[in-house]
């Protein structure tokens, strides 16, 4: 979240759509109820099915799954046709006026630069034209024809209501409802908080719903502003926590990248991470980044990085693909190049699309490692569970151990909630039998390798005999001391430039935050975003006042958020070109004329000047980005494109249909089905009563939803001759299940290109392990496509049959 | 929080006896904004945590309402109603959570034929004896809203407590503490009435002409309230009661029948004591006795 649950309240409009918050996120949709009873806030809901959310919402729009882009680039249409554009703050603090390079193209569906070989672009043509200054060229009057507002406005043209009710099955009236209370969010006095969940990322353009958000959210200036922001809300406890502490394949925490086998050498991979700014005086604070690298590695190696060695660059591993995400893990897997596989508090055989291509992968490993609290279906995918899991133990050689794990309320450490604050907690019961931490359990397994390289040498045991390993108890770090190392600390003294004899930096203390961290070796961090949460005032994280001056709903004494403390990201932009609030109402920060203050920490230098640094620190730009230029592996606007496994044409483009720059295996090419044999569009999601795979081994939420189920439509079980509460059988071109159906008017069919679209919706929670009834998990279906930017796969959106069928074989 | 002196006893089943006159200051009420709720059914699970109740894992039976009704272990259970508005033409999904009402008036308490197996308390909470419990299953017959199940198991009465045993305490019912959106809101009667007023008229505000307060006054009122979007049309909310009262036979059993009852009994009785003021006690004849002899000795 750019904002935070404590912000929601502040909002005049709360869009629901890519997300379910009163289904997956209850505790945190109270804000919605606050925002509503005290400002006269407006919900609004857009998916394909009547949800919880719906159930309480102003206003409801259908739309078919996978075509978000196509309504929100109408949406912006809409906007600029009713000039309903935040101007001043369009013109300022985005890059509406950067003047794009000669030679961009956009026809039917691909930019310039496509590589059909490849499903890749060569994103060098989507840079900006450079001035003789080596700046960007930019023309505030946005009358050039190539700056960016003019290829946004020609980009959108084509998104009329008539198109968008073709492409999504929203009826115009409805769109256009939508459309227009958004709108009026463009206001300086209104503002309108994007609410989205995985109902966006688990597309094969994922990030490009996002993005087209993004670029709405900054033209009506709700960004960086309390009660707006693109919300992010976060599945799990700590799935913020997880991305920032890079545990992706290619990044390292605090979202700097791991090398790449071109970055030869540390000044090769320095070289490619300068953060030139674009324009004159702006910020880029990523040219900070050897500061923050160099502190990750001296946190990681200790004595044995040195300035000779460049920091032990060479111990970090270096990507030879672009990243080793789960789908190419399980792809790797299922080839037999992938032998040992050490899975911690993770489920991916139920949680990854394609589950018999899974369980396939898993029976080629040598050894599994399960690291779980709970008797997982993926610790356990070797047992025969009749049609559930038909396997014969027999045949599988997979060497399987069940590790077991704390769970989170019996010990302690921090949370990372979407709010991106992180939330010191304790033990709160004794873990059962012989349950470890998994820090325990990873101490453990470091310590034998470091032993065994130790004796037996190896190819290259430098990175993990000289990892630092400063814990007390080498064998059980505790928490406090990961969460010092991880805010980072001074490792020698640093005289003060401009007093001397003072000292800058005092060896052996907390860093207070990442601003006095440096790229010559003196301070340590394992992860820069994370600095402050334990300085030398202790343990920022445990804080719990919770006084709330003027009720903004900031918080700044309860725990601690990320970056910096801060509450709201961008909050610079809050405020106009003087530096006054666009709406003292809403006041986060202020200029007053020498320095920024409020209820908020500043988005910006204290000092700096409101009329010639621009808000957006982190981009080189300084501006927000209506326009990318190689940061998106598939195009510097978003676009329409149909689901891989689609109903319809695409009738933007009908040649390309899914996003031609989607990641796919080769084998699963052949995976997907056509409408003609699977006619339905199918959806998964979670359920209020279930926490993914967790929840069903509680007896009372197994009882609050016990059974698989499949949710349909009127129409399609008269069609079909299905009863509510009776079995059917659903399948794709990858699998087939049995569920219980539930006929509901929440689902009604939508109309599509002329073409009467039915959707089959599948909750997920079920498998064959637990105290619910067992079930076919969802994720038997889905297909095995992931997202061109980041590979989450496309559950959101595939095809399926239905027919009626008798009950599963008792297994 | 004030405790809510939840165990002076102002009524009692089947019994004649009164409790001290009671101070009926602190009667404490549920309001339940079901404009407010999500469906997320936490309450229903907060209410088997607390009072540490196993409902088996049932199976689907083609709704979201699980178990698919109240048990003696599921005291409190979301339902939910699809409807169409023919008004609007907008589909509503209507989600009630259903339970004991505590009503003032309590139909089951009239019923119950067991001395003390019901009583209510001075705050209003009606509250089921267990120990005084016959099971005999009147109560179910007494409720006009359909709450009371007898266990197969211990052949007794369960229903909602209003968490009286939390109340003695100081906290709130289970449910109202895990209400995330504060569709569940606990206090005095009062209070909740008035909390009633400002959020009917936040729904009025929103297009609900028809936002109501439901707290019947054919049981005299509830404890446990409903502020709904449609007040004029109860029963949409699977099936609420659109005007509640105590069945007309316990009513009539408890109320002209009883006293006719005790009428008769009170003649017969009379009639006894003329009987014998005239008659006398009856008299063994030497007669009667030598007949009894015969027949003792087996002779006829």
């Amino acid at each position: 979240m750019t904002n935070s649950w404590t912000d929601i309240k502040n909002t005049d409009l709360v869009l629901i759509m890519g997300g379910n918050a009163a289904e997956a996120h209850p505790c945190g949709f109270k804000g919605i109820i606050e925002a509503r009873n005290t400002r006269g806030a407006k919900l609004i809901v857009v998916d394909p099915r009547f949800t919880r959310s719906a159930s309480v919402a102003d206003y409801y729009a259908p739309i078919r799954q996978g075509t978000d882009i196509a309504f929100l680039l109408g949406v912006i249409k809409y906007c600029i046709e009713n000039d309903k554009v935040q101007w001043e703050y369009t013109k300022n603090y985005t890059n509406a006026s950067f003047i794009v390079g000669e030679g961009f193209t956009y026809s039917d569906g691909l930019f310039s630069g496509y590589d059909e070989a490849k499903r890749d672009y060569d994103r060098k043509g989507w840079s900006y034209e450079v001035g003789e200054d080596g700046f960007a060229k930019v023309d505030p009057t946005l009358q050039h024809p190539r700056c960016v507002w003019n290829l946004l406005k020609e980009h959108v043209k084509q998104y009329t209501p008539e198109l968008v009710e073709r492409i999504c099955g929203t009826p115009k009236d409805k769109f256009l409802h939508v459309a227009k209370a958004i709108s009026e969010t463009s206001a300086v006095d209104k503002a309108m908080t994007s609410m989205y969940a995985l109902g966006w990322t688990q597309h094969s353009k994922g990030s490009q719903n996002i993005r087209c958000m993004a670029i709405l959210q900054l033209i009506l200036g709700n960004m960086g502003l309390r009660g707006g922001g693109m919300n992010a809300l976060r599945g799990h406890s700590n799935i913020q926590g997880l991305t920032d502490l890079g545990l992706m394949s290619n990044l390292i925490p605090g979202y700097l990248t791991l090398p790449v086998e071109a970055d030869v050498d540390f000044a090769t991979y320095m070289g490619k991470r300068a953060f030139k700014p674009q324009r004159p005086g702006q910020v880029s604070y990523w040219q900070n980044y050897g500061k923050f690298f160099v502190s990750f590695l001296k946190s990681m190696y200790g004595t044995a990085a040195t300035k000779e060695n460049n920091f032990a660059y060479d111990y970090l591993p270096k990507m030879d693909v672009g990243s080793y995400d789960v789908l190419r893990a399980f792809e790797m897997m299922h080839q037999g190049k992938m032998n040992g596989y050490i899975c911690q508090g993770f489920n991916p055989l139920m949680s990854f699309p394609n589950k018999d291509k899974v369980r396939a992968a898993l029976g080629k490993l040598k050894f599994l490692v399960v690291m779980d609290p709970l008797k997982t279906e993926t610790a356990r995918f070797w047992e025969d569970h009749g049609e559930y899991n038909p396997n014969n133990p027999v045949d599988v050689k997979t060497a399987v151990f069940e590790l077991p794990t704390t769970t989170f309320a019996e010990d302690e450490g921090s949370l990372t909630n979407s709010s991106r604050w992180l939330q010191w907690h304790w033990a709160g019961a004794t873990p059962p039998g012989e349950a470890k931490t998994d820090t325990w359990i990873m101490a453990q397994l470091h310590l034998r390798l470091k032993a065994l390289y130790a004796k037996e040498g190896g190819a290259f045991p430098d990175a993990i005999t000289n990892l630092h390993w400063p814990y007390k108890n080498a064998a059980d770090p505790q928490p406090a001391e990961i969460a010092k190392e991880i805010n980072g600390y001074v490792l020698e003294d640093v005289e003060n430039p401009t007093e001397p004899g003072k000292k800058l930096l005092e060896k052996g203390k907390q860093v207070a935050g990442f601003g006095v961290l440096r790229d010559d070796g003196t301070t340590a961090c394992g992860c820069w975003i994370y600095s402050g949460c334990y300085n030398e005032a202790g343990n920022n994280m445990a804080r719990r006042d919770n006084k709330d001056p003027d009720n903004t709903g900031a918080y700044l004494t309860w725990a601690f958020s990320w970056p910096a403390n801060r509450r709201i990201l961008y909050n610079r932009a809050s405020a106009d070109l003087t530096g006054k609030p666009w709406d003292p109402k809403r006041k986060i920060i202020e200029w007053n004329g020498e320095k920024w203050s409020g209820y908020d920490v500043p988005d910006i230098a204290p000092t700096a000047k409101p009329d010639t640094i621009m808000p957006y620190i982190m981009t080189e730009e300084g501006v927000g980005r209506l326009w990318v230029r190689g940061l998106m592996k598939d195009g510097p606007f978003p676009v329409h494109y149909e689901p891989f496994e689609s109903p319809v044409v695409n009738v933007i483009a009908p040649k390309i249909q899914g996003n031609p720059a989607a990641r796919v295996f080769k084998g699963d090419m052949a995976n997907f089905g056509t409408a003609k044999d699977y006619p339905y569009a199918a959806v998964t999601y979670r359920l209020t009563e279930h926490f993914h795979y967790w929840s069903k081994h509680v007896s009372v939420n197994a009882m609050l939803q016990p059974e698989f189920f499949v949710e349909i439509s009127e129409a399609l079980a008269k069609e079909k001759k299905i009863e509510a509460g009776s079995w059917v059988r659903v399948w794709s071109m990858r699998g087939s299940v049995k569920a219980k159906a539930v006929v509901t008017k929440r689902i009604k069919p939508m109309q599509c290109d002329g073409k009467t679209v039915h959707i089959v919706g599948i909750p997920i929670h079920w498998g064959f392990m637990g105290a619910a009834k067992k079930g076919h998990g969802a994720n038997t279906l889905t297909p095995f496509v992931g997202d061109a930017n980041i590979e989450t796969p496309e559950y959101k959106a595939f095809l399926v049959n239905i027919e009626p069928t008798t009950p599963p074989a008792v297994a | 929080m004030t405790t809510f002196q939840p165990l002076d006893v102002v009524r009692r089943s089947a019994s004649v006896t009164t409790s001290p006159a009671p101070n009926r200051d602190v009667e404490v009420a549920k309001l339940i904004d079901v404009s407010k709720c999500i469906g997320c059914k936490a309450c229903q699970s907060a209410c088997l945590e607390w009072n540490d109740l196993k409902e088996p894992v049932g199976v689907n039976v083609g709704v979201y309402d699980n178990p698919h009704d109240l048990t003696p272990n599921t005291w409190t259970l979301m339902r939910f109603t699809e409807w169409e508005n023919p008004t609007s033409g907008n589909l509503e999904w209507l989600i009630r959570k259903d339970g004991c009402m505590h009503c003032e008036d309590p139909g089951c308490l009239k019923a119950c034929p067991a001395p003390g197996a019901i009583v209510q308390y001075a705050n209003g909470i009606v509250d089921f004896q267990k120990a005084n419990c016959i099971g005999c299953g009147y109560c179910v017959k007494g409720c006009p809203f359909n709450i009371p199940r007898i266990s197969q198991v211990d052949h007794k009465a369960y229903k909602c407590t209003l968490c009286s045993d939390r109340l003695a305490l100081g906290q709130q019912p289970a449910c109202a503490k895990a209400c995330p959106t504060s569709a569940i809101m606990f206090g005095t009667k009062a209070e909740m009435v008035a909390q009633a007023e400002k959020n009917v008229s936040i729904l009025k505000t929103r297009g609900f002409d028809k936002a109501g307060l439901y707290n019947p006054p054919g049981v005299g009122g509830t404890h446990v309230m409903y502020v709904l979007h449609h007040a004029d049309q109860p029963q949409l909310y699977a099936g609420l009661a659109n005007n509640p009262r105590i069945s007309p036979i316990v009513e009539m059993w408890k109320g002209v029948s009883k006293y006719a009852g005790m009428a008769v009994m009170g003649l017969a009785a009379l009639v006894g004591v003329a009987h014998y003021a005239i008659k006398g006690p009856n008299k063994v004849s030497d007669e009667d006795e030598a007949q009894a002899k015969r027949l003792a000795e087996g002779k006829s």
